[in-house]
């Protein structure tokens, strides 16, 4: 049995137990729904408007940069485990890379891309 | 020590196994089993008890009692409290995305349960040393953000949509820097498997000393990944009630914080094992200086929650990128120079 597949049958494990949590509670809970329970909480007043409005969401240009780094580290891991055996040439192209990232982010920072607007 | 005591315990029982069916392949399935329950009784069980630990230490902290009604020093109150959720009624707020908003809380718990397959308790008891263990652990356990969206934007609230838009936020300012600070320990291991991450720390030193930088960087992003105070702004209390868990009641409810509690015995299990030396140690077995070790951490994460104010979510976002992440680039670049004086010069 390889590791994968005790990951696997984890996996499968972990979806069910919590469906095994709910049963319980599903057997034991009472039902006296109201209309009151049923509104979407918002400090004890009736609802107002509508949930699903435009969201503006402050944080957009992080979300681009952070797509270009995390694509990053999965070239850097592959380097990173290679690195104690590669010597000299790990090190050079080291500088060459961190130092490709470390403009895109300054750049980035320059841009205002970095800041929440 | 030859192995662990988890270990031999482990091969007793599969030798008895074997004794008993014979057959190579049912064994290890069932070896696989045993190893399940045992990993999902360690979170159920350490839910329970930080339900108690986490009250008796704000308790303590903030110079209150704490709970001390239900029980010998309340001792029963994480009890008293299972039975009281098992027994809620479960509403089901009007407008919700069903499928989603149910989908959400058991979903959760997959990413914060799979970690525990990559944890070394002892010398050789890891359910699944896979040659791309740090690696992969990240990937399951990122998202877990996932279903923070789910559970927020399907809840048809106000507040849960604030919160979902916040979780989303928090991943995307902390997961870069988290990575990046654990190059420096792969970098020196020279391996992505976490047994040889700690057998490396049992050759030379633990990587606190090695990886100062970026422990603390690692310890920082881990309040971000686990949405603790000072940076809870997936579910603060006194600005959005519950962010993304607010429409949930009951059992559903005490899903969300069975995975987070968790993904907090998850945070000091990993810093443990990355910077601490995870289960070696002089004199005592393994597995008692593992738990040793992630108790002073837990006692660390809690201290640090009750101490802390929380910052502004636009304050986080700046101090992950502009703080955080050159700091772990440059000590990546650190790290490859002392590697390669070391060994080349």
């Amino acid at each position: 049995m390889s590791d994968f597949g005790g990951l696997g049958i984890f996996f499968v494990i972990a979806l069910v137990f919590p469906v095994m949590a709910l049963i319980p509670a599903f057997i034991l809970q009472p039902r006296q729904p109201t209309r009151e329970k049923g509104i979407p909480y918002e400090c004890g007043v009736d609802t107002e408007g509508k949930t699903y409005v435009q969201f503006r969401a402050g944080y957009f240009m992080y979300a681009l940069v952070f797509i270009v780094f995390d694509i990053e580290t999965v070239f850097l891991y592959p380097w990173a485990v290679r690195f104690g055996e590669l010597g000299l040439f790990a090190l050079i192209e080291m500088f060459i890379f961190v130092g490709i990232l470390a403009v895109g982010l300054w750049y980035a920072w320059q841009k205002g891309a970095l800041s929440w607007k | 020590m030859e192995t662990g005591i988890v270990m031999t315990v482990a091969n007793l029982i599969r030798g008895i196994l074997m004794l008993i069916l014979g057959n190579e392949f049912i064994v290890s399935v069932i070896m696989k089993l045993i190893g399940i329950g045992a990993m999902i009784g360690v979170i159920s069980f350490a839910a329970i008890l930080f339900t108690y630990t986490e009250r008796k230490v704000c308790a303590f902290i903030q110079v209150r009692l704490g709970p001390n009604r239900v029980g010998p020093r309340g001792l029963l109150q994480p009890i008293a409290d299972m039975l009281k959720l098992m027994s809620k009624e479960d509403i089901i707020p009007y407008g919700v995305d069903r499928v989603v908003w149910a989908l959400a809380p058991m979903v959760l718990f997959v990413p914060s349960a799979l970690a525990y397959a990559f944890f070394p308790f002892d010398d050789g008891a890891i359910f699944a040393d896979v040659n791309v263990g740090i690696f992969l652990l990240i990937a399951i356990s990122s998202q877990s953000v996932l279903t923070f969206l789910m559970a927020g934007v399907a809840s048809n609230s106000k507040y849960g949509m604030i919160g979902a838009m916040r979780a989303v936020a928090t991943s995307l300012s902390y997961e870069a820097p988290m990575v990046f600070s654990l190059l420096g320990i792969v970098m020196i291991t020279g391996s992505l498997r976490m047994s040889d991450i700690v057998a490396a720390q049992q050759n030379t030193v633990w990587f606190i000393v090695l990886q100062p930088i970026a422990f603390l960087i690692y310890l920082t992003t881990c309040f971000a990944e686990t949405n603790r105070t000072p940076f809870d702004f997936v579910e603060c209390e006194s600005e959005i009630v519950a962010g993304a868990f607010t429409e949930y009641s009951g059992m559903r409810w005490a899903l969300f914080f069975l995975a987070e509690y968790a993904n907090l015995l998850s945070i000091s299990v990993l810093t443990t094992t990355f910077f601490l030396g995870g289960w070696s140690g002089p004199i005592l077995p393994g597995f008692v200086w593992f738990w040793l070790k992630t108790i002073f951490m837990l006692m660390i994460f809690l201290w640090i929650r009750w101490t802390f104010p929380r910052v502004r979510i636009d304050q986080m976002m700046s101090f992950g990128w502009k703080v955080l992440l050159p700091l772990a680039l440059v000590n990546v670049l650190f790290t490859g120079v002392g590697i390669y004086i070391n060994r080349f010069m």
